[in-house]
């Protein structure tokens, strides 16, 4: 069977690209920092030598719209090109070709319709910066085949918490499930509190240090318990307008499971937001 | 109230660079162009599919055409839609970094939570 080599959860910033490869008068101050706590952060994904990784994010209403809104929807195509023309405008993302895994894809998406999930599917699906800012922060080759999984964390009716933890322990249970020698790591991004196009947008932290706080440990510790009694859907408007992004950290501790400590903590309090990244190895990992 | 038809039209402008700048320039005629011609447009179907019934409130027509995104938040029209394509049209006259987006977050502060329902 599959090999969960590695479970990873980050917060998606789609300024890492611009702030990293930025110079001189243009690169921000914090981008040295930054640059060295992601270096940290992808050596975490390299040491677990993965051969396939499963993309968990969120559509930002780019091919996802409400005419036709899924709530939970997994990728099968051999190729997904990514990023939009909004995100080269505002962040300077780079259009990029990911590779795809249809046998992953076909195994997800049956298991987990047999499991209850009712994921919808898609064939074509060109995925944004959910995806590929953990590419390019964990992966910057780009090489290796992907699985898409998305969410809707941003058009209500949303699912609600608990839901995306469980759809977490099912991906762990349908990847660990899955007649294959390859060796799998499951990466999903999300937000701790944040706030878009409201009154606290854009401030000298995120909206709500103290949830941050309290989210870091949660994750860090795998205190599944605390979190989704710490955490409901309506709550989750207080830290800021688009916190919801959360339930997706929530769904990867479902991948981690409950009571995994992160063997990867770690997180930098940046203006609008605050960044944070977890990865587990649920086998160990060889020595760096 | 056609929360739903305000994101649409957000959502279709915000991906269109040439109506994002034809928006920026024209606002009223913009919105009056695509309420006409695009409101009804099924966005994967064929256009003789169109849709028969979708049209903005009065005081929808007026937020979008005179760029009221406080009237817009108000309204529950998707903070994340308006954020984007509003950056994209007036990020460029910032004189400072973040001056758009904090002057943006400037004019909501009368609006304490539970903020505008979003849901469509």
């Amino acid at each position: 069977m599959a090999t969960v080599v590695a479970v990873i959860a980050s917060t998606h910033h789609p300024f890492f690209y611009k702030a990293s490869t930025a110079t001189g008068d243009d690169r921000p101050p914090f981008a040295d920092e930054w640059v060295r706590k992601i270096t940290a952060f992808r050596e975490t994904l390299t040491r677990a030598d993965p051969d396939v990784l499963v993309m968990v994010g969120s559509d930002h209403f780019h091919q996802l719209w409400l005419d036709n809104m899924p709530q939970f929807l997994v990728g099968k195509a051999p190729f997904y090109d990514a990023n939009w023309y909004n995100e080269e405008r505002e962040f300077g993302m780079p259009r990029m070709v990911l590779k795809g895994h249809e046998a992953l894809s076909a195994h997800l998406l049956r298991e987990g319709i047999d499991r209850g999930f009712d994921l919808a599917f898609s064939n074509e699906l060109r995925v944004d910066h959910s995806i590929t800012c953990p590419i390019i922060t964990l992966r910057p080759e780009a090489d290796l085949p992907i699985v898409p999984i998305y969410t809707n964390i941003f058009a209500p009716p949303l699912p609600r918490p608990k839901r995306f933890v469980e759809l977490g322990e099912a991906i762990r249970e349908i990847v660990e499930s899955w007649p294959s020698h390859l060796r799998v790591a499951i990466i999903g991004t999300g937000h701790l509190s944040l706030e878009l196009g409201g009154p606290r947008q854009f401030g000298p932290h995120g909206p709500d240090p103290e949830f941050d706080r309290r989210a870091v440990e949660w994750i860090a510790t795998g205190d599944l318990e605390s979190c989704l009694a710490g955490v409901t859907l309506d709550s989750l408007h207080a830290p800021g307008n688009a916190t919801h992004g959360f339930m997706d950290f929530m769904l990867m501790m479902g991948v981690a499971g409950a009571g995994a400590k992160a063997d990867h903590a770690d997180s930098l309090d940046l203006f609008h937001t605050m960044e944070a990244y977890f990865t587990w190895y649920p086998n160990g990992v060889s020595a760096a | 109230m056609s929360k739903y038809l305000m994101d649409k039209f957000l959502f279709t402008v915000d991906r269109d660079p040439e109506l994002v700048e034809r928006y920026r320039e024209d606002p009223r005629g913009t919105v009056t162009w695509w309420e006409t011609e695009r409101a009804n447009a099924v966005l994967n179907c064929h256009a003789r599919e169109a849709s028969t019934w979708l049209s903005f409130t009065d005081e929808e027509r007026e937020a979008l055409g005179t760029h009221d995104h406080v009237k817009l938040f108000e309204l529950g029209a998707h903070p994340f839609l308006t954020l984007t394509l509003f950056i994209a049209m007036f990020e460029r006259d910032n004189t400072e970094p973040l001056e758009y987006q904090l002057a943006f977050a400037t004019r909501l502060q009368h609006f304490e939570m539970p903020y505008p329902d979003v849901a469509t």
